[in-house]
């Protein structure tokens, strides 16, 4: 009787404490709409920022976004640096063996081929760039084009445009701008493929109260419609909505 | 810390601007206050650093060189461990452990309950109580904690090399001038203090310039650690930025913040060479070495 009171005090403590608790979000910042850094302000700010805040306010949590390379990102989440991670990532089955994830936030979105020319091959002996350690770097290796891995997103751009790789393969919302902006000098190619089960929230497998939290919140934007009102502003009128 | 931004009246609008005032608005954003701010970040860093890796090294090296043999093999163990691993493995998996260390030491004295196991799978969990810095802590102190975590792997990484090039330099020392010493009756602390220490300052001092050139360049490491460094931040500003939602787009930049960084590096390392020139000299002074012989017979005639 006396351990049940003992538990249940420490329940009711852990709890309060909880309520006051920072949670510490992990952000690449590096991955443009979705979490980016301001250019004039030079703070974190894009679609995943801007819907983290309005999460936690609905889940009456105090937040805070810190960044963190893409390479050590989920280690990180492990070792308790941070409490989430909202990065552009996509629910994937071997990510689901290491980390939890919340409901998606993203609909399963394209993704897409960026090259010099629309008649460039990307499947068998193609050199095809991609960041490591992406579901789009795990198709790539599949489907018999030789990968060529990056650190970050922006320097897999990069070597479609000085001839290393003949194409690089991720999000198509990432590449867009980058083919609207070269005048032709890059072209969006037209096999777009749907990979991923769009993207959530990351989470340790043991932190399910939060999890439930994150759950309820995006749940409430996607009945509101709010989350689609947000999908538009930040990525365009014509992407996939819930 | 950029204060109001932005900088002045006229950036309100930067695509209308000509050249000269859209690149003054340019130099002036948040992201390059920033930038700015990692180059104090970097020499803090090595300032810092540089003084604490060369007291593990010496450390390591006395050591090593101790007649006790637990404490030998400890200061040889240190020196082979850390020089046979990649730095790059060091910064990734010792600097968590380190601060797992840490959580974990706190937890037994801070949380209620001990019942449940800190690490599960690959996850680490301690109670909110024994996180450092407590995850209501204020941005700044999770920023000196990571700073701190840096100085001290940067220090051991380098403190072990130090340790080598010093116990190297202590072995230089000539037999003849510690067997003198001995002559006059100095016991072996005396011999080492007054000896044999102020002497292989001048036969280390080419291995431990080597490795402050070393560490000045190694400080991109940083961002593994979650600090933002001049490198991260000189490819952050080049990338590309494209149209959509940034206020001064432009192509791929990178070689034109790479060529600001190898000048500030090349400045750097001529400041450090001169400053490390001086330093022989003084330390060649009176030294039963060639330079020091030199020296000598120029005072002689």
């Amino acid at each position: 009787m006396k351990k049940l009171l003992l538990a249940t005090a420490v329940a009711v403590l852990g709890t309060g404490a909880y309520a006051q608790d920072v949670v510490r979000i992990g952000t690449e910042g590096a991955y443009e709409p979705y979490n980016y850094i301001d250019q004039a302000t030079g703070e974190l700010t894009g679609y995943e920022i801007e819907l983290g805040k309005e999460l936690c306010k609905r889940a009456e949590l105090n937040c805070e976004f810190v960044q963190n390379a893409w390479d050590s990102i989920i280690p990180n989440l492990q070792s308790g640096n941070y409490d989430a991670i909202m990065a552009g990532m996509s629910i994937t089955e071997e990510r689901q063996k290491v980390i939890d994830f919340s409901q998606n936030y993203i609909p399963p979105a394209s993704s897409a081929y960026l090259a010099l020319s629309a008649d460039v091959n990307t499947g068998e002996g193609a050199v095809i760039a991609a960041q490591t350690g992406t579901i789009q770097a795990g198709y790539v290796a599949e489907s018999g084009a030789t990968l060529l891995e990056f650190a970050s997103p922006d320097e897999t751009v990069a070597a479609v445009k000085n001839g290393e790789a003949d194409a690089v393969f991720a999000d198509k919302d990432y590449l867009a701008p980058f083919a609207k902006d070269s005048n032709g000098e890059l072209v969006l190619l037209p096999n777009e493929v749907q990979i991923g089960g769009g993207i959530g929230i990351g989470l340790r497998k043991s932190d399910t109260a939060l999890k439930d939290k994150f759950n309820a919140a995006i749940q409430s934007m996607k009945d509101d419609g709010s989350v689609n009102t947000m999908i538009k502003k930040w990525f365009g009128e014509d992407s996939v909505v819930f | 810390m950029a204060g109001p931004l932005p900088m002045f009246d006229f950036c309100a609008d930067p695509s209308t601007l000509p050249w000269y005032s859209w690149l003054a608005c340019y130099l002036t954003t948040g992201t390059h206050f920033n930038f700015y701010g990692s180059f104090v970040t970097v020499l803090l860093l090595l300032a810092v650093t540089a003084p604490v890796a060369l007291a593990f090294g010496f450390l390591g090296a006395t050591a090593a060189r101790s007649p006790v043999a637990p404490v030998s093999l400890l200061g040889r163990g240190y020196i082979v461990a850390v020089r046979g691993v990649p730095d790059i493995v060091y910064f990734m998996f010792f600097v968590i452990a380190l601060d797992q260390g840490i959580e974990w030491f706190k937890h037994l004295f801070v949380c209620a309950d001990l019942s449940q196991p800190v690490w599960n799978g690959n996850e680490f969990s301690v109670c909110s109580a024994a996180k450092v810095p407590l995850a209501t802590s204020a941005a700044i102190w999770h920023k000196a904690y990571a700073f701190a975590l840096a100085v001290f792997t940067f220090a051991i990484v380098f403190g072990a090399f130090a340790a080598n090039v010093i116990y190297g330099a202590m072995q230089a020392v000539p037999r003849a001038q510690l067997e003198t010493a001995e002559a006059y009756g100095m016991t072996q602390g005396q011999v080492f203090r007054r000896v044999l220490v102020p002497q292989m300052w001048i036969y280390a001092l080419p291995g431990l310039s080597n490795l402050w050139l070393i560490l000045i360049k190694a400080t991109p490491l940083l961002f593994l650690l979650g600090i933002q460094d001049i490198v991260y931040w000189a490819r952050e500003l080049g990338s590309a930025k494209t149209s959509g939602n940034n206020p001064y787009p432009h192509g791929d930049w990178r070689v034109y913040y790479f060529l600001a960084l190898l000048v500030f590096y090349l400045v750097f390392t001529r400041v450090s060479e001169i400053a490390l020139s001086r330093l022989t000299a003084r330390f060649s002074r009176g030294q039963a070495t060639r330079a020091g012989e030199d020296m000598r017979k120029v005072v002689a005639q």
